[in-house]
Formats: C-alpha cells, structure tokens, sequence
C-alpha cells in the first residue's frame, strides 16, 4: 500500500521513481519539478532493489521481526501491563491491546507489533507536511505505520490510523535500510507521519540514529499526545516537529478526537524547552473549533508560553472518515482565524491546504518582504539568506533553511 | 442429519425458575433462591444448562454429552419435545449462517470445539448445508489455537476468521461507533448464532455475549475506554448484526471469574454448563450474576466495588437501545 495523503490528498499510488533532475539551487530560487501533489511514488517498495521487501501473508500475521518489546511501559500483577508511552495510560491485560491496537500484552510484557512494519511510504515536498520553516523546497522520505493514540472523527487517513496492523498489507522496512533509501531518493530528510508517529515510538527512534549516522535528518508530524519521559526520549532524536494542535477546547479533544487538550499543550512546552524546531497545524471544522474566541486564546497561549516565531498553520477541512456532513472550510474563515491570531502578535501565521492563497508565502515581520513563496506545496522562491536573515532588513528569521 | 441423543423435554426439565438469578457454581447444587422463583410470564427467558458429568472421569468435555446439554437447552428455550424442531425456528434451509465464536483466550477459555460441533450437527439437521454454515472469529490463527480445524471451500463446515476475507471497506455507524465489518458477517451469514464464553474482563467487568461482537469489527481497541459504555451497546446496535443475531449460547463449560480476558487457569472453573437465549442482554446480566457469586466464593470484592460493573449491559437495556433487559423481574431462568 502507498498512500499520499498529507493534507487530506489521497494521490493513489505512482509508478514515477526516483527524484534526480529535482535539482535545488537554494542561492537563487528553488525551482523544484515536483508539481503540487506530484509526489513521487514509492509504490514499487516490493522490488528488490529499493530494499524494502514486500512481507508475505504469512509474515504480516505474526512475524517476529516486527515485534519488539516496548520501551514505555511498567508491568503490574496479574500479568497486567500499564502503557508509558501516552496519557490514555491504557491498563492491558495477558494478549489485549492498547488503544492503539499495535501493542500487544503477551504474559505480561508489552510489545510493539509495528516495529520496521511500514504500511505507507512516499517522497513528499517537505511542504507537504506542513513545514514552511524547515529545509524549503526539500523532499522527505515520508513513511507510517498502522495505528494512532486517538481517534478523530475527521482523520483523512483512517483507513491506515484506525487499523491494526495485520489488517494493513505490511512492508519489512527497517531502519537502515529507509536511510538508505532516503539517499537514494535524494531526500536529506525522513518523516515520521501519516498516522501517528507516537505509536511507533521505537522504529522512530530507532530509524532517526540509522539516518543520522548516514547523514539523513528526521521530522515527525504528530498530535502531541505523549507522556513526558518518552516525548524526550523519542521526539529528542527529531530535526523538527510539526504538532496537530486539533482545537483549543477540552470539550472538543473528548468528544471529537477521543483525547486531551493539557498534555498536548504540555507537550509544546516541552519541545519549546528543548529547542526543538516546532510549527503548529490547527485543522479548522465548520463550526466546530472555529469561534473567534477559541482562535483568540489559542494565539495568546502560542505566543505567551511558545513565542510569537512559531509557525501556526489554520489549515482547511475537506469531510472524511466520521464527519462527512460538514462542508468544506470556507476560506473565509481560515482568513478570519488568521486575521485574529495576526493582531494577536504571532509573526508567521500561514492558511493551507488553500493552493495560491497568499498566506502560503512567508513574509519578513518586520519590513513585510516576500521571502518564500509557495505555490501548493513546491516552494518556487526562497530568499533567506544562510545567516538566516531577511535580505532586505536582515532581520532573523527563525527556522531550519539550509542544509 | 440425524440427532444423536434426544432426550424428553420433560425428562430434564426440572426447575422453571425466573428473577434474578444470582447463581452460585453453574452445575450440582440449585442455583436460584427461593424467593426469587416465580412463574415464567411474558419475560426474556435465559436457560441455564447444566451437567456435572459433562467430562466424565477426564478433564476434557465429552461430546456425546455436550451434545445432550445442548439439546436439552435448546428444547427448554423454544419448549420443544424434539431438539431441531427448536432448531427449525431459528433457522431456514437456504440460509448462511454464521456461527461466531470466542477464541482470544486460547485453548483454556475459547468456545469449546466440541459445542460448535455440536451446533453444527444440530444446524444440518435442520436443514442447513454444512457448506453453508461458517464457524468464524477475528483471526484464523487464533482459531487454529483454540482448537478449531481452518476449512475453507468444499461441502463441508466453513472454519475461517476474517483476516481471510478482509473487512468491508465502508464504515458502518451507530452513536459512538464508527467500524469496518468483517465480510463473513456482511456476505456470509444471514444469520448469526453467537457463541461467547463466559468470563471477567479486566476493563468490561465481563465479556460475554454483546461483548463478543468485538470481534466482528476492525477496531476493536478504540472501544475499550469507560468500561466499554457504550461502546458495546451501540456496536450491537449495527444493523448488520442486529437484523441477523438469532440465538446466544454462551459457553460455559470453563469459565472465569477473575484476570481475564486472558487464560488464567488460577482463576478458572470448570462451571459445566451452557447458557442459551435469545436476549443477550438478559443473558449478559445473569452471566454476570453468576460471575459475581464465583467471586464471592473466593473472597473476591464485586465488580461494583472495583469500579469495573459492566454498566453496557444496562445501556444496551435503556430507552435508546433496547436490546433486551436487564431488570431481573423481566428475566425468566430455566435451570436445567
């Protein structure tokens, strides 16, 4: 299975490999040949020469490579495990799961059942992601496995997030070998996303030291539902971050989303804490997490405890998995939101999933150049300079932009 | 096919019991008290079967036997002389059906083998074609380790679990549920025969018959929160399973009353006995009770006070379900 489908695009599967001719020239203007959603299949994963092996029927049930002792967890009596790795806690008993449905209790440990079982890979425009302030213009080996820490009614990728992974055809994919093959696809950097990164902890933490020792670097798109210990331990190995901050409301993360506003909160405060390069995507539903009141509290909180340099991305929403009766975002609310969150002092406030709204492109705070401009999800103008100053006022722009 | 041992009803019936029916061990002594005994009238009617000698002189249930109790359940529940005539009002020649067991446990705590055979032998009887009737759970492997022989195509009985056929690719809703439903349910039963076992469950408080449609969706793990409540009760909701649910017999000849839901042999006993109703709501309640009395023996707090009561069941009996009862003056038990 390969799937594409960051911002709601499922773009089916591709024969088109290999990237070479994408040639970045960043002093100049990135004229990437990927075209808005033309990622670059991976969808040949089964052949021999990229590496990753297709598993077999046999493997996908219970093929001990996959399966790994977590790393989260403690055990308790009865052969009862408690689950470490986020804030639901599950309690799971002898041959149960957790939420998650890809850790499993076998007499008493806990394992992970996803370990190198990738179930969805693709090169993608970092932009894609969304990051604006990381590496623009460049391509990320994206990869998932099955599975996620909560359940939001509007997830687009459902079928992949929601399943366990025996229900998934399953790629053997481990971590060398997606560092290998992000260089062979020209990709300085591996993403964790798709589904939910958090479930598959160890095979991330894992592939990011196999891409670090070959010079690849890792983000992960993530909602942030995590305990501390293994937020650290885990999201410590990334490049950058991107968190779903889903709505500013408890209310909203309990009835819509099946999980808690604070940790999620708690979780930026930390990565702020460890300098990790972090952007915030809110997906805005019609009616639903869209009041100005909630878009007022939630810039006020980014700015108060992240800063007002962190990207925040109001992104929109097209009807999927259990909210197919709501419309599709009106732009104009995603301008109003942005328009709040602006006068509320944040400096990088972008609209997406909107291709040639103007509030795609990154402008300088201070004397209001142009520096980056996006069309969709290529970068097709770049300007900071490698001191990582707007040309024009040399004021700092934060962000990762070079290599 | 031709029953094997049919007995009168009359011969076994003994006690026509109703009320709540807090049981203590399932076989041997009378299980009901006194004062809880009224006439059966108009009420959901859960038949609790019993043999002591179900295993002989060995551990291991005897199928001759199991089959025996089976009819003498089956016969009680629909007052019939003859087993397939009960059988004939449950089903139809023609008809798929779908014989869904519960095997995550293992061999210790699985639907017995020996029963389904039973069932199937009784299916046949009544006109069924044995290339009709599939026995099936999640995962085919789990079937293998409960004891069951994967069969697939032929004239024979159908043995398989869904990780074969895959689950629908659309979601089926209701409240707070949002599944895929397997196949065998959705393409190959048009009726469903529900064979849970009966045990704790260390998040539900009890796992037994709305519980073991678990096993019929992709999802399961999303719906172990709040007790299952109500997860469970709008999961029998769907009306791919409601529109086809027929009959519950819920395994009991081992069952569990603590650890579970996996095999805890520490925590097991061997209870002998069926419980068989066309209410899984009434049948779940009296499970339950049975559940909670075995607890008691062993000096065990009650479910209540572990803050795990399985308060689906009465979410599955509210106003907004209505999937039975599980007020004890509605319920109407036969033990046998």
């Amino acid at each position: 299975m390969v799937l594409d489908v960051e911002e709601g695009k499922s773009l089916g599967m591709s024969s088109e490999r290999g990237v070479s001719g994408c040639g970045f020239n960043r002093r100049s203007f990135l004229k990437c040949a990927l075209a808005s959603g033309a990622a670059l299949g991976v969808s040949e994963m089964a052949n021999p020469a990229t590496g990753i092996s297709a598993a077999t029927e046999q493997e996908k049930q219970d093929d001990a490579r996959f399966i790994v002792e977590a790393k989260f967890y403690q055990k308790l009596p009865n052969r009862k495990i408690k689950c470490k790795l986020c804030p639901r806690e599950c309690t799971v008993g002898d041959r149960e799961r957790g939420y998650c449905g890809v850790r499993e209790n076998r007499g008493g440990a806990y394992y992970t059942l996803v370990h190198s079982r990738v179930c969805a890979a693709h090169v993608d425009p970092v932009e894609k992601k969304p990051l604006f302030h990381y590496l623009p213009g460049s391509l990320a080996f994206s990869l998932a496995t099955a599975g996620c820490n909560v359940n939001c009614k509007f997830c687009q990728n459902w079928d992949i997030s929601q399943s366990r992974p025996e229900q998934l055809p399953a790629h053997y994919a481990p971590p060398k070998s997606v560092a290998e093959l992000a260089k062979q696809y020209a990709c300085p950097t591996i993403a964790y996303t798709y589904s939910e990164p958090v479930v598959f902890s160890e095979y991330l933490m894992d592939t990011a030291d196999a891409g670090h020792e070959a010079g690849i670097r890792s983000i992960v798109v993530s909602n942030g539902y995590m305990q501390e210990e293994a937020l650290k331990a885990a999201y410590g190995k990334m490049d950058a971050v991107k968190i779903d901050l889903k709505a500013f409301s408890e209310t909203y993360y309990r009835n819509v989303v099946t999980g808690q506003l604070k940790p999620v909160l708690d979780t930026l405060v930390t990565l702020r804490k460890m300098g990790k390069w972090t952007e915030i995507v809110y997906l805005v539903l019609p009616g639903m997490n869209d009041g100005d009141a909630e878009f007022r509290g939630l810039a006020q909180w980014i700015k108060s405890n992240l800063g007002a340099d962190v990207p925040l991305h109001f992104t929109q929403f097209h009807p999927e998995y259990l909210l197919k009766n709501l419309p599709i975002t009106p732009v104009p609310t995603l301008e109003r939101a942005k328009a709040i969150a602006d006068a509320e002092g944040l400096h990088y406030v972008y609209i997406g999933n909107v291709p040639g709204h103007p509030a795609q492109n990154t402008y300088c705070p201070k004397c209001s150049h142009l520096l980056v401009e996006r069309a969709g999800f290529t970068a097709n103008q770049m300007l900071i300079r490698k001191d990582n100053c707007c040309p024009f006022c040399r004021h700092p722009i934060p962000g990762i932009w070079h290599v | 096919m031709n029953a094997r041992h049919i007995a009168s009803r009359r011969d076994f019936l003994k006690q026509t019991l109703s009320g709540a029916a807090v049981l203590s061990t399932c076989s041997g002594t009378g299980l009901l008290a006194e004062a809880e005994q009224r006439p059966a009238q108009a009420k959901s009617q859960v038949v609790i079967a019993n043999d002591a000698l179900l295993r002989g002189t060995g551990s291991a249930v005897d199928s001759q036997r199991i089959l025996a109790l089976l009819d003498r359940a089956v016969q009680a529940l629909f007052d019939r002389d003859h087993p397939l005539e009960a059988w004939r009002k449950l089903v139809r020649p023609g008809e798929l059906v779908g014989v869904k067991v519960n095997t995550l446990g293992g061999r210790g705590i699985s639907s017995n083998p020996q029963l389904v055979a039973a069932i199937c032998e009784r299916l046949q009887g009544a006109g069924i074609k044995a290339g009709d009737i599939v026995v099936w759970d999640r995962d085919t492997d789990e079937l293998e380790r409960a004891g069951f022989h994967v069969a697939e195509g032929g004239n024979r009985v159908q043995c398989y679990g869904t990780d074969h056929v895959d689950y629908e690719q659309d979601l089926a809703e209701y409240g707070s549920v949002g599944s895929r439903l397997s196949k065998i349910l959705t393409r190959r039963s048009d009726v469903l025969i529900n064979i849970p076992v009966l045990k704790d469950h260390d998040g539900a408080g009890v796992t037994i018959a709305l519980k073991n449609m678990y096993g019929v969706i992709h999802n399961p793990n999303k719906y172990h929160p709040d007790g299952c409540n109500p997860y469970v009760a709008d999961l029998n909701m769907l009306p791919e399973i409601r529109a086809r649910m027929r009959l519950t017999i819920c395994d009991a000849t081992t069952a569990m009353y603590e650890g579970g839901p996996g095999f805890k042999p520490e925590h097991s006993w061997e209870c002998n006995s069926l419980l068989v109703s066309q209410d899984p709501v009434a049948l779940d309640y009296t499970g339950w009770q049975i559940i909670e009395r075995k607890r008691a023996e062993h000096g065990l707090k009650t479910l209540e006070a572990e803050q795990r009561a399985p308060s689906y069941i009465a979410t599955a009996a509210d106003a907004q379900h209505r999937l039975g009862t599980n007020d004890p003056r509605k319920i109407s038990t036969v033990e046998i």
